[in-house]
């Protein structure tokens, strides 16, 4: 790629905003494209009105309801992220069509800017709220009625439409699905989110203020340690400190335990879909016992309050180390008989086997991160690829399977339980010295910092753009669902409705992690 | 199928025996707050300007119901005076309750004699979320695991709000949840309760006041049972609807 079209960045480093190059829209257009056909990614994409980066040089007069353009795009395989951005004013030529990546970015553009992107073959919403532009003539998003949308419909004889949700039947976030079916097969899913919307990005504005924490935290609350962790990555870069190696191990195994419990969980409830109850019923505990390991370390089970930024609140003694090492030992032990059940059944194999496939190409041109992609053999993982924090100095091994279906999403995940056990072990056995915490600085002012973080779901970004006096004027969130929720919907089709549940729990999508 | 039965051997019969003992909390386990009024000097406000959702209020008040249990007050501190403590009872009957001056809070009663014939033995719960993040719908779904084992209360919580005693509510409520939790609601045979769980139910939580949230339940049904928390501890939200059900 052209070094004048795109900066160049390491994960977790901050760049004055003025050396972001700043290009013509059909430049950034091909530029993207291109480099997503070489085999990069886009890990974000946004708006952000050009009036609110005013303190910045800008060599042509801006309209005060443009909005600039700013693509994050990540080479696994160099690992480096690089960074570009352009002026539009209404409309510019979607990337969709050409680059099927940046389909839910661009209707996420459209929904909050009122910015059209002419060609995108699927325009509609995607979280049903009111558009951020209030500039008058621009405000081509349409009013918001939460579910009231253009739906994809088949027509013909005996098709028919199931609606499902936004209320399920567990106890479950809100969402709602469209299957267009014909008996059972499904030709079409239609995912339509946004009934979790609480507004988290427009409040993250001129901050960071005493409640930007407890949104990271909660903006998807089984997520705590991975959004936390990007946060206080994303705010040490910007304030240019180191934290201690003790902190960063703490974090470490917070972020593990975190994994360790979902895909725990995960495998249980994939067992309960397809009545296998006596590991659906071993997984539920089993679960627990690793959410409580999270609350030896810090009083909480979902890990709030222990990573800010400057390092972690709750420090771990000779005597919690000792507790931990025993207390995962015994945990391991269970799961691993329990999960082990699973392969050896056939009933369940019959189940999971060339259930829910997705090529290994669709993957890729949708984007898709974490578990789901590394099932269909894609080596795509940030504690790897773009490695933060303790994994700069503890590589952890990707996790593949090639099958690319429900069977594959559950032996990815049993494979990472390994290797996060395993390293919370080494981390435990070399366990270093010093304080947990270390002075927060002023962030930087006029500057733009990315910062990525492997979460269970997959890879958690956040991009975060400061004003002169070092306050946020923009604070993007990217959740591994937002890439996630779309794999899903392509991976029914041509599946009976009756596999649903099994595909959905495969994923296992965050609804507010989308949201927002 | 040989090596399934030894399974359940080695994993053995783990459902808890509460409420005859109570299991083990851990030691950074925060419960009810606790302030110490001889150690806080007049006019000292660090808690009041750290917590992030006004949960403290001056005279020594915190409002659980808005209270994330974050460490943020505490951290605050130079005087020591805020403590949490590993007592997880936390659930109240009445909003105002939940208003905590002192060391004692006023815990839920249980319903009156009428209502605890109709739900005190068979009680089923239909849940809805309406913003929750999922730390409060995860540690609900908990209850229903072997190790809690919530049916052998003749609690349950159902798939259809026709099947349904009340609701049980998680979430600020966003205004996209909205009408879909009142038509929940409507679609609930009476006599019924509501139980709202966590900070966002009960007052927004963090999301208090954002123009995409309405602050909880509390304005738009009429609420049974508040269990505060962030999320609640699975303990807090069984004690809380054993208390309701005069079980405890």
């Amino acid at each position: 790629m052209s070094q004048s079209l795109f900066k160049t960045l390491r994960n977790c480093q901050t760049v004055a905003i003025d050396n972001v190059p700043l290009v013509s829209t059909t430049a950034f257009r091909n530029a993207v494209i291109n480099a997503a056909e070489s085999g990069s990614r886009i890990c974000a994409f946004f708006g952000v009105p050009q009036n609110r980066l005013s303190g910045q040089l800008v060599t042509e007069q801006l309209s005060p309801a443009g909005i600039r353009l700013f693509a994050v795009l990540a080479n696994d395989h160099e690992g480096i992220l690089f960074i570009t951005s352009t002026d539009v004013h209404g409309s510019y030529d979607a990337l969709t069509p050409e680059c099927p990546q940046a389909h839910w970015f661009e209707r996420e553009i459209f929904e909050q800017w009122g910015i059209v992107p002419e060609g995108h073959p699927w325009l509609k919403p995607i979280r049903f709220h009111k558009t951020y532009n209030k500039t008058e003539g621009r405000n081509n998003a349409p009013e918001t009625m939460i579910g009231v949308t253009d739906f994809f419909r088949m027509e013909g004889s005996e098709i028919h439409d199931v609606a499902v949700g936004p209320v399920h039947a567990g106890i479950i976030e809100p969402g709602h699905f469209r299957f267009q079916c014909h008996g059972e097969n499904v030709y079409h899913l239609e995912i339509s989110l946004g009934y979790q919307h609480r507004g988290i990005e427009p409040a993250l504005i001129g901050g960071p203020t005493k409640r930007t924490l407890p949104y990271m935290e909660t903006l998807a609350g089984d997520t705590t340690i991975g959004h936390a962790m990007a946060y206080s990555h994303l705010m040490e870069a910007m304030m240019g400190i180191a934290v201690t190696p003790r902190a960063q191990a703490i974090r470490g195994i917070a972020l593990e335990l975190e994994r360790l419990a979902n895909h725990t969980g995960d495998l249980g409830a994939l067992a309960g879909d397809v009545g296998f109850l006596p590991t659906a019923s071993y997984c539920g505990r089993i679960r627990g016992d690793f959410l409580n390991l999270t609350a030896l370390l810090c009083g909480s089970r979902f890990g709030r309050g222990l990573a800010l930024p400057g390092g972690v609140a709750f420090d771990l003694d000779s005597n919690l180390v000792g507790q931990l090492q025993k207390r995962l030992r015994l945990a391991f032990e269970d799961v691993t008989a329990a999960v082990n059940l699973l392969w050896d059944t056939p009933s369940v194999m019959a189940r999971f086997e060339n259930t829910g496939r997705i090529s290994k190409e669709t993957a890729e041109n949708l984007g898709l991160v974490g578990p789901a992609a590394r099932a269909c053999d894609i080596v795509r993982d940030a504690r790897y690829d773009l490695p933060s924090g303790i994994f700069r100095f503890s590589q952890m091994p990707v996790s593949t399977w090639g099958t690319c279906d429900v069977f594959a999403r559950a032996y990815v995940r049993w494979l990472e339980i390994q290797h996060s056990v395993t390293f919370i072990q080494n981390q435990l056995e070399m366990w270093p010295e010093g304080k947990t915490e270390t002075e927060i600085k002023q962030l930087a002012g006029n500057s733009l910092a990315v910062s990525i973080v492997e979460g269970w779901r997959g890879e958690i970004c956040h991009v975060a753009l400061t004003d002169s006096r070092g306050l946020f004027n923009h604070y993007k969130i990217i959740d591994p669902s937002f890439h996630n929720w779309i794999g899903l919907a392509i991976g029914l089709r041509n599946q009976p409705i009756s596999d649903f549940p099994l595909c959905n729990k495969s994923y296992n999508l965050s609804y507010c992690g989308h949201d927002l | 199928m040989i090596n399934v039965l030894l399974k359940t051997v080695t994993q053995k019969n783990r459902t808890m025996d509460y409420p005859k003992s109570i299991p083990a909390l851990p030691e950074r386990f925060r419960g009810l707050p606790v302030i110490d009024p001889a150690k806080c000097p007049a006019n000292c406000k660090l808690c009041l300007e750290a917590c992030p959702t006004d949960a403290l209020r001056d005279g020594l008040k915190i409002d659980l119901g808005r209270c994330l249990f974050c460490n943020q007050c505490l951290r605050a501190c130079p005087h020591g005076a805020i403590s949490f403590s590993r007592n997880h009872r936390l659930a109240t009957r009445t909003r105002k309750d939940l208003v905590l001056k002192g060391a004692s809070l006023k815990l839920a009663e249980s319903l009156d004699n009428e209502s605890r014939r109709l739900f005190g033995r068979s009680f089923k719960l239909r849940e809805v979320s309406a913003g929750g993040c999922n730390a409060c719908e995860a540690d609900t779904n908990v209850l229903s695991t072997v190790a809690w084992d919530l049916g052998r209360f003749g609690v349950q919580f159902v798939a259809s709000p026709r099947h349904a005693d009340g609701l049980f509510i998680t979430g600020p409520v966003t205004r996209n949840m909205h009408l879909a939790l009142l038509k929940t609601y409507e679609a609930v045979p009476a006599p019924k309760l509501v139980i709202v769980a966590g900070a966002c139910a009960i007052s927004g939580g963090p999301f208090m006041d954002h123009p995409e949230v309405c602050n909880g339940a509390d304005s738009m049904l009429p609420v049974d049972l508040y269990i505060p928390g962030c999320p609640p501890h699975p303990l807090t939200i069984l004690d809380g609807i054993l208390r309701l059900l005069g079980r405890l």
